[in-house]
């Protein structure tokens, strides 16, 4: 039976291509892997092979024709025994059955991001009203998440550069290894990139891995693992590879570090569908999130900080809680102007809230807690009170999670905002050695008092 | 330690390979590359986009490999995949669709010809960044070692991933730990357009496990039965808890890197004497008829029902229709678990 050739597609973006020289000529047998043609395409110029066995029939596009569509036929291939004069040239080159049709729907879902949030805020106890509180760290709370975590499930296990023998960099796994062992508490060379994918790999396998970056300045060596292998394989295997695992670490500014070990990372990994990202302010939210975190089925960034490690908080005294992702906390009620925070941010939101409220402004403080999934409803009924938003973040400034905010509240609650949103970030200057640069790279509370008295035409 | 090949060992094999052993090499091995050549007859036609990796020429690394794995091992490899995927048993209509972009591929089309995964068949993936999959092939050995079973891992990589620094962070951890894991490094002689002699300055991939006292050897890829019989050794290693097996398998692609490559590195002479004298496939088919098992119709039958199994597959790629846009917006986050516990892994 004859076959037709067709003209190939020969590079991703080729549409057409000339067909620079023949290199069979008919009457030749055909073999597969043959080279029967050279075609010039977009990129260069290419051997043709045979796929199919057969003697070249009929040449049907003649050596150095220039813009020969892609799966034009340009021979034909017969079996032996048939004739060459048998064949019809074909007519109209058959219309592509190769391109499916182009998808003539809408997208369903009208905005880029995708709404998870339901459109009533979940205000909520995170535990019931008239539990026992005790005083913590919010070194001591994370290090309680892990050892409830790894005491209920024998499949959670903590990895990273001297979480065991040393007892943790920042102690937080202080006490682990003589409870767990080394089985359950590895410690790993100082080889970030592969510990990350190593971690990723046992999570694909179905563990639940702890990997404890040092600080989140040495993830950077890992992030291809952390956004190409875990963030995006539950969506490039359809479903099937789940990747439960929680990389966790200080993040942020510490004191006097210099600029290569002080840098937020929330809005770089805010932006990747795939991931969570957790960042906790208080005592009790970091042990309830990360307790979440730990149970969740996906991977989840848990950026901690170094100057909130030795704070103290009121923690809920109850055997096991968890508080959920997307939930934003209302740290401070107010009417007159909304305060948008999260990890740190929080400290100076705060201490600018109290300074306004001596001078009469009313902030109300909203602790985001986790950055995705956003809790997008808290903030919008907080502007529609308060018709003035101001975020605060230690991060750079472009790209930031409130220009985010300040976009979609924009979109959202463009009429009830009575002034321009004012996001309070880092400087847009790699973080100075010197006492006094460094105090003003950061963001201070006296700089959100400002923002605030602007927007309220104080 | 590390050793070279013994060249002509493995050609004296087939005394002790039996006719179904034979058989079912040539028939794999040949339906890897008559799927090969189908996707890349497809590409021609637009039906695949994007990047697409054949593996003509390596059949035999996959195949022989293969041979040596019992259920429960696992396999992760780089972006020249489909034959890995074929050779673990995974279905040629699911990984066509794929190739296609349709609903019924085994990413549910939304991987492509470098992202696709089997929990069934042990098949983690299908990695598109070069060496990404080694420290992930070695976390998942790291499971099985947790867990207490003696699976071991087959992680591949080509001879330019391992100039990637990960690769050696891996080797370290993965020597120190006694992890199950075998690393094959699938020398097909060029890393895109860049020829091991013009990349690497010694030459022996294999013997870079020295350094970190992980053995390894040097296998002729071209011959499916040296290649099954250094699995089988490395994959003993493994199992008796002595930690990983480096196999630096010297093999060849026929076709260039990715469909787009014009392929003017190396001589058309130099492609065609590796087809003409190493062939892989024309090597069992010789040992089936000089053993006299199998006639020519025999294997002629075995052509055509290779054949057809592509096909099919193939017309089961063009029908299947496109994902439905909804899919656009599922598998970001799991609910639960996809792979339930951990316990079915024990």
């Amino acid at each position: 039976m004859a076959t037709e050739i067709l003209m190939p597609a020969l590079s991703p973006t080729m549409e057409e291509g000339t067909l620079a020289k023949w290199l069979k000529k008919e009457g030749d047998a055909v073999k597969s892997g043959d080279i029967i043609a050279e075609i010039e395409t977009d990129k260069a110029t290419m051997e043709f092979e045979a796929v199919d066995e057969g003697i070249l029939g009929k040449i049907l596009v003649e050596e150095g024709a220039q813009g020969v569509k892609v799966n034009t036929p340009i021979a034909v291939l017969i079996e032996e025994g048939e004739s060459a004069d048998d064949i019809a040239a074909p007519a109209a080159p058959a219309a592509a059955e190769a391109a499916p049709a182009e998808a003539k729907a809408e997208a369903p879902a009208a905005s880029a991001v995708e709404q998870v949030n339901t459109p009533e805020p979940d205000r909520s106890p995170d535990w019931p009203e008239g539990t026992k509180m005790k005083t913590m760290t919010v070194r001591e709370a994370l290090r309680e998440a892990m050892e409830e975590e790894m005491n209920r499930d024998e499949t959670v296990f903590l990895m990273g550069e001297e979480v065991g023998e040393y007892q943790g960099a920042y102690k937080i796994s202080q006490g682990l290894l003589d409870k767990f062992g080394p089985r359950r508490v590895v410690d790993t060379p100082i080889s970030e990139i592969g510990f990350a994918g190593i971690g990723t790999g046992a999570a694909l396998a179905g563990l639940r891995p702890i990997v404890e970056f040092m600080t989140f300045n040495f993830a950077m060596q890992a992030i291809d693992h952390i956004i190409n292998s875990a963030a995006k394989t539950l969506y490039m295997s359809g479903g099937q590879m789940g990747c439960p695992i929680v990389f966790r670490g200080p993040n942020g500014a510490a004191a006097r570090v210099g600029a290569q070990h002080s840098q937020d990372y929330s809005a770089w990994y805010a932006q990747i569908p795939g991931l969570k990202v957790v960042i906790p302010y208080s005592a009790a939210d970091a042990k309830g999130l990360m307790k979440q975190a730990i149970r969740d089925p996906n991977p989840v960034i848990f950026l901690e900080n170094e100057i909130l490690y030795g704070r103290s908080f009121e923690v809920p005294d109850l055997e096991d809680f968890t508080i959920p992702f997307g939930k934003a906390r209302i740290a401070r009620s107010g009417k007159d102007v909304t305060l948008v925070s999260f990890g740190i941010g929080m400290a100076h939101a705060l201490e600018a809230a109290e300074k306004l409220h001596e001078e009469g402004i009313e902030a109300e403080v909203i602790d985001l807690r986790t950055l995705r999934p956003l809790d997008y409803a808290t903030i919008i009924e907080s502007v529609k009170k308060t018709n003035r938003l101001v975020t605060v973040e230690e991060g750079f400034p472009v790209a930031s999670i409130g220009n985010h905010i300040s976009a979609y509240v924009m979109e959202n609650a463009f009429d009830y905002l009575d002034a321009p949103v004012i996001n309070c970030t880092g400087k847009d200057v790699p973080m100075p050695y010197a006492a006094n640069l460094e105090k003003h790279a950061l963001i201070t509370s006296a700089e959100v008092v400002d923002a605030v008295k602007k927007v309220t035409y104080k | 330690m590390a050793r070279k090949p013994a060249a002509t060992a493995a050609k004296a094999a087939p005394s002790n390979t039996s006719k179904e052993e034979l058989l079912k090499y040539y028939r794999d091995m040949l339906l890897i590359r008559r799927f090969e050549e189908k996707a890349g007859q497809l590409y021609g036609m637009g039906l695949i986009g994007g990047f697409c990796h054949l593996y003509i020429g390596q059949e035999a690394v996959v195949v022989g490999l293969e041979a040596a794995a019992k259920e429960g091992d696992k396999r992760i490899t780089s972006y020249r995949d489909h034959g890995h995927m074929l050779a673990c048993g995974m279905e040629a209509r699911g990984v066509m669709a794929e190739l296609t972009g349709r609903e019924g591929g085994y990413s549910k089309g939304k991987g492509g010809s470098m992202h696709m995964f089997s929990r069934e068949k042990h098949f983690y993936g299908g990695h598109g960044i070069v060496a990404a999959q080694v420290p992930l092939g070695a976390g998942l050995a790291f499971a099985d070692k947790y867990l207490g079973n003696d699976n071991v891992t087959f992680t591949y990589f080509g001879d330019g991933a391992a100039n990637q620094g990960q690769v050696y962070e891996t080797y370290n951890m993965a020597e120190l730990w006694d992890l199950p894991v075998i690393f094959v490094i699938e020398n097909n002689q060029y890393a895109m357009g860049t020829s091991v002699k013009r990349s690497t300055k010694s030459t022996s991939l294999f013997g870079r496990g020295e350094a970190f006292g992980i053995p390894g050897e040097q296998v002729d890829g071209m011959d499916v039965l040296a290649v099954k019989a250094a699995g089988e050794k490395a994959v003993a290693h493994c199992r008796a808890g002595k930690g990983p097996y480096i196999l630096e398998v010297m093999t060849y692609r026929y076709r260039g890197h990715s469909m787009s490559d014009p392929a003017k590195y190396r001589s058309r002479e130099e492609v065609q004497k590796m087809r003409d004298e190493r062939d892989a496939i024309e090597h069992v088919r010789e040992l089936l008829l000089q053993g006299k098992h199998a006639s020519e119709d025999d294997l002629k039958a075995i052509d055509k029902e290779i054949k057809d199994i592509v096909n099919d597959s193939a017309e089961f790629a063009k029908e299947s229709p496109e994902p439905a846009l909804e899919e656009l917006w599922t598998d970001i986050y799991a609910a639960d678990l996809p792979q339930g516990s951990a316990e079915e892994n024990a």
